[in-house]
């Protein structure tokens, strides 16, 4: 008989070393995430996957599923929390979504929808941070950029460059880049790269594509992001 | 008198009226007078006292965000930024000509925008002033009550911007701020089921159209001498033309005339905009002062929008639209229309002429074609112009190569239009203000005047960086250390 837990009720099964996330993604289950990627070893650091098992919140990417628990993935406090850490992703960064050409096929958009965000809330911070376009291929907006790491991730353990890393700590934390003059031009990086197509924002855009898909017919224009899924299982299709 | 209202000369002597907010415009405005002890005018100046600052902070910003990034200047006429923007990024991209399919799904677009900007311009925003007079009760004198006493007009009004707003949808994605337009085409055609929605409604369209026209004209005509004074100003005129001279939105040749219709230029390129107009700065607005550049600051300040081009264009090629222009023009008995409501009646030709013109698109198989988009070589600057709903839109773009924006100029409609407004304003004071206690319908027609040229004020705002400033130090006792003065030039003095 195969092990199960309780995700809001109803049972999921899982194999043993599986987590909560890797088992509900399997079983059909949507628990809302931003730096998870199935493709990469599991970060735990954007929270927006939290959920709570017996009063203790826990990433549902990072815990490790077990015989009988019960988790809660859809309270009312649960997305109260997932709301709070979107509004801070939000205010940290410039997410300037009705003028975004990656709104409406956005997964930090889609997210903040599923979890009933209307309204950043905090105060802005308005950084100030200039766009990188010097490579011919793919601009980065770091503007846009909220320190998942898929990027990093990608380029170090897939395409094996190094292209990207995070520097400086806590609210200094930032996207950098691997080359003598610290522009993507100058390094490494190729639009075919693995990390051209993992960002779940619009931080990492092909240039010059823009808005070339209508309103109506983008990834999240009909149906939310709980059945369409992750923006990177349909950058594959496109590029 | 109309002339020497723009400054006074012992400005500290006298009374300050201030009208504030402006109703009924979108945007924040104010109008102040300055009376002597007789209630006689001394100044009157329209400020645009919002700052926009758009050119500024899209500088560093890629180039095809442009089209859908500008555009939220404005939620009345989004599209015309919208597609200015586009005209200017086709040629940054090196494209001089679209493709017929994209050419057409723009100008529709814009057809669409100018009817429904026209249509709540006309019926929402102004009506009230026309339909009940301008001394009315302004309780009663607004939308409201043109519901409860003309609800057939105020109904066509709605239904006819809701005709407009159908139609940029339909091109763009969405009613308001859709993402129709890119660099060199656009990112849709229309559906043949698409183009039978907006076929089923445009007879009822047409009829509404027409009855507007109408209307406006026997308001003009019944009080004439009113009508034919009231804000007028002799301007000189700047608008599109098309290469025939006839009336065009979209692309053309610039066209300007002086006050009496004789030609100052015809048929300019609009790449080369920026050696027929500057711009003066002055210090207490921050909006700026366009003027053509062969007559200089004093005597080079135009008027665009509706009057401007129904007086500059030879015809309409539309035939109802043309019927109504020649009536327009007879009124004029050889001399273009210079009153501010006459605005009104060339803004209702201009409907009609879009509901027209939008019948004829719509029988076009080019709006159901697939070749959507053009591509050239990057080039470094991109300029887009157009007629916005209230008169010529200029955008000018550079772009770094990697394809950054260094530096942009808008002109828009309403800041080309604003030394005619405070001319008009300063007409009005002169002749309905001056010497009388001022009570709210008498000052509600400086409103009359601003809401006949433009009911947004907001998209005009960014001297960004221009606007004199006077700094003065003082120690702890108040006594003056120092003064530190920037002027309009940017020149700075101690």
């Amino acid at each position: 008989m195969s092990k199960s837990f309780k995700l809001d009720g109803r049972a999921i099964p899982f194999e043993t070393g599986q987590t909560i996330m890797d088992a509900a993604l399997a079983a059909g289950v949507y628990i809302p995430h931003l730096c998870h990627n199935p493709e990469f070893a599991p970060h735990g650091s954007c929270r927006v996957c939290l959920v709570d098992i017996g009063g203790r919140q826990v990433s549902a990417c990072t815990a490790a599923a077990s015989e009988g628990m019960e988790v809660d993935s859809s309270s009312e406090a649960i997305q109260a929390t997932r709301r709070a850490i979107l509004q801070m992703l939000f205010v940290e960064g410039n997410h300037v979504c009705p003028a975004c050409e990656k709104s409406g096929a956005c997964q930090l958009q889609a997210v903040a929808y599923y979890a009933g965000m209307l309204a950043p809330h905090f105060t802005h911070f308005f950084p100030r941070r200039p766009v990188d376009a010097s490579h011919s291929d793919v601009i980065i907006d770091f503007n846009r950029c909220i320190l998942c790491e898929l990027c990093v991730r990608a380029s170090r353990d897939l395409d094996g460059k190094r292209v990207f890393a995070i520097s400086g700590r806590g609210l200094e934390s930032h996207l950098v880049i691997d080359s003598p003059s610290g522009l993507l031009g100058d390094s490494s990086f190729a639009v075919g790269d693995k990390a051209a197509h993992v960002c779940p924002t619009g931080a990492i855009l092909p240039k010059g594509r823009g808005y070339e898909t209508p309103i109506g017919e983008r990834l999240y224009d009909r149906e939310p992001i709980s059945i369409v899924g992750d923006v990177r299982a349909h950058e594959e299709e496109v590029v | 008198m109309t002339t020497n209202l723009e400054t006074a000369r012992h400005p500290e002597t006298l009374k300050r009226v201030c009208i504030e907010p402006l109703t009924r415009v979108e945007g924040h405005g104010k109008v102040t007078l300055l009376l002597d002890e007789d209630n006689h005018v001394k100044q009157a100046r329209l400020h645009i006292v919002e700052f926009r600052g758009f050119e500024k902070f899209i500088q560093g910003r890629p180039y095809w965000e442009l089209p859908v990034l500008v555009q939220r200047l404005c939620g009345i006429c989004p599209v015309s930024h919208h597609l200015a923007a586009a005209k200017a990024c086709d040629r940054l991209i090196g494209v001089d000509r679209l493709t017929p399919t994209a050419e057409k799904v723009r100008r529709l677009m814009h057809l669409g925008q100018v009817l429904q900007s026209h249509a709540l311009h006309f019926f929402h925003l102004s009506s009230p002033d026309l339909l009940f007079g301008i001394d009315d009760a302004v309780a009663h004198r607004n939308i409201v009550g043109v519901i409860r006493d003309h609800p057939e007009i105020a109904m066509q009004g709605v239904l006819l911007r809701k005709f407009g707003q159908e139609v940029i949808r339909v091109t763009s994605g969405k009613r308001v701020h859709g993402t129709g337009a890119l660099p060199g085409g656009v990112n849709k055609n229309v559906s043949l089921e698409e183009r039978d929605l907006l076929l089923a409604e445009i007879d009822r369209i047409l009829d509404w159209a027409e009855k507007g026209v109408q209307l406006i004209k026997r308001i003009i005509l019944t009080r004439p001498d009113f009508h034919y004074r009231f804000a007028a100003v002799d301007a000189n005129t700047l608008s599109l033309v098309a290469p025939d001279g006839a009336f065009e939105l979209y692309d053309g040749g610039l066209r300007a005339r002086d006050a009496q219709g004789e030609t100052l230029f015809d048929h300019a390129d609009d790449q080369g905009y920026a050696q027929l107009i500057h711009e003066e700065i002055k210090p207490w607005s921050y909006m700026k002062f366009p003027f053509i550049v062969a007559l200089g600051p004093e005597q080079g300040w135009y008027r665009v929008g509706p009057l401007a081009r129904v007086n500059n264009c030879a015809r309409f090629h539309t035939p109802l639209a043309e019927q109504e222009r020649q009536d327009f023009a007879a009124a004029g008995e050889g001399r273009p229309l210079q009153a501010a409501l006459t605005t009104h009646w060339a803004r209702m030709i201009e409907l009609l002429h879009c509901a027209e013109a939008i019948g004829e698109l719509l029988a076009d198989p080019d709006l159901q074609g697939t070749d959507l988009r053009c591509d050239g070589p990057l080039q470094t600057t991109g300029i887009g112009v157009l007629e916005a709903p209230r008169g010529t839109l200029f955008h000018h773009y550079e772009i770094d190569p990697d394809g950054l924006v260094t530096r942009a100029n808008l002109i828009v409609s309403t800041t080309n239009n604003n030394q005619a407004m405070n001319a008009s304003i300063r007409r009005v004071a002169a002749d309905d203000l001056d010497g009388h206690e001022l009570t709210e319908p008498l000052l509600n027609r400086i409103e009359v005047a601003i809401r006949a040229y433009d009911p947004c004020l907001s998209c005009a705002t960014h001297a960004l960086g221009k606007m004199p400033l006077e700094l003065e130090l003082l120690d702890a006792e108040g006594q003056h250390v120092g003064r530190l003065v920037r002027h309009a030039d940017g020149s700075i003095a101690l």
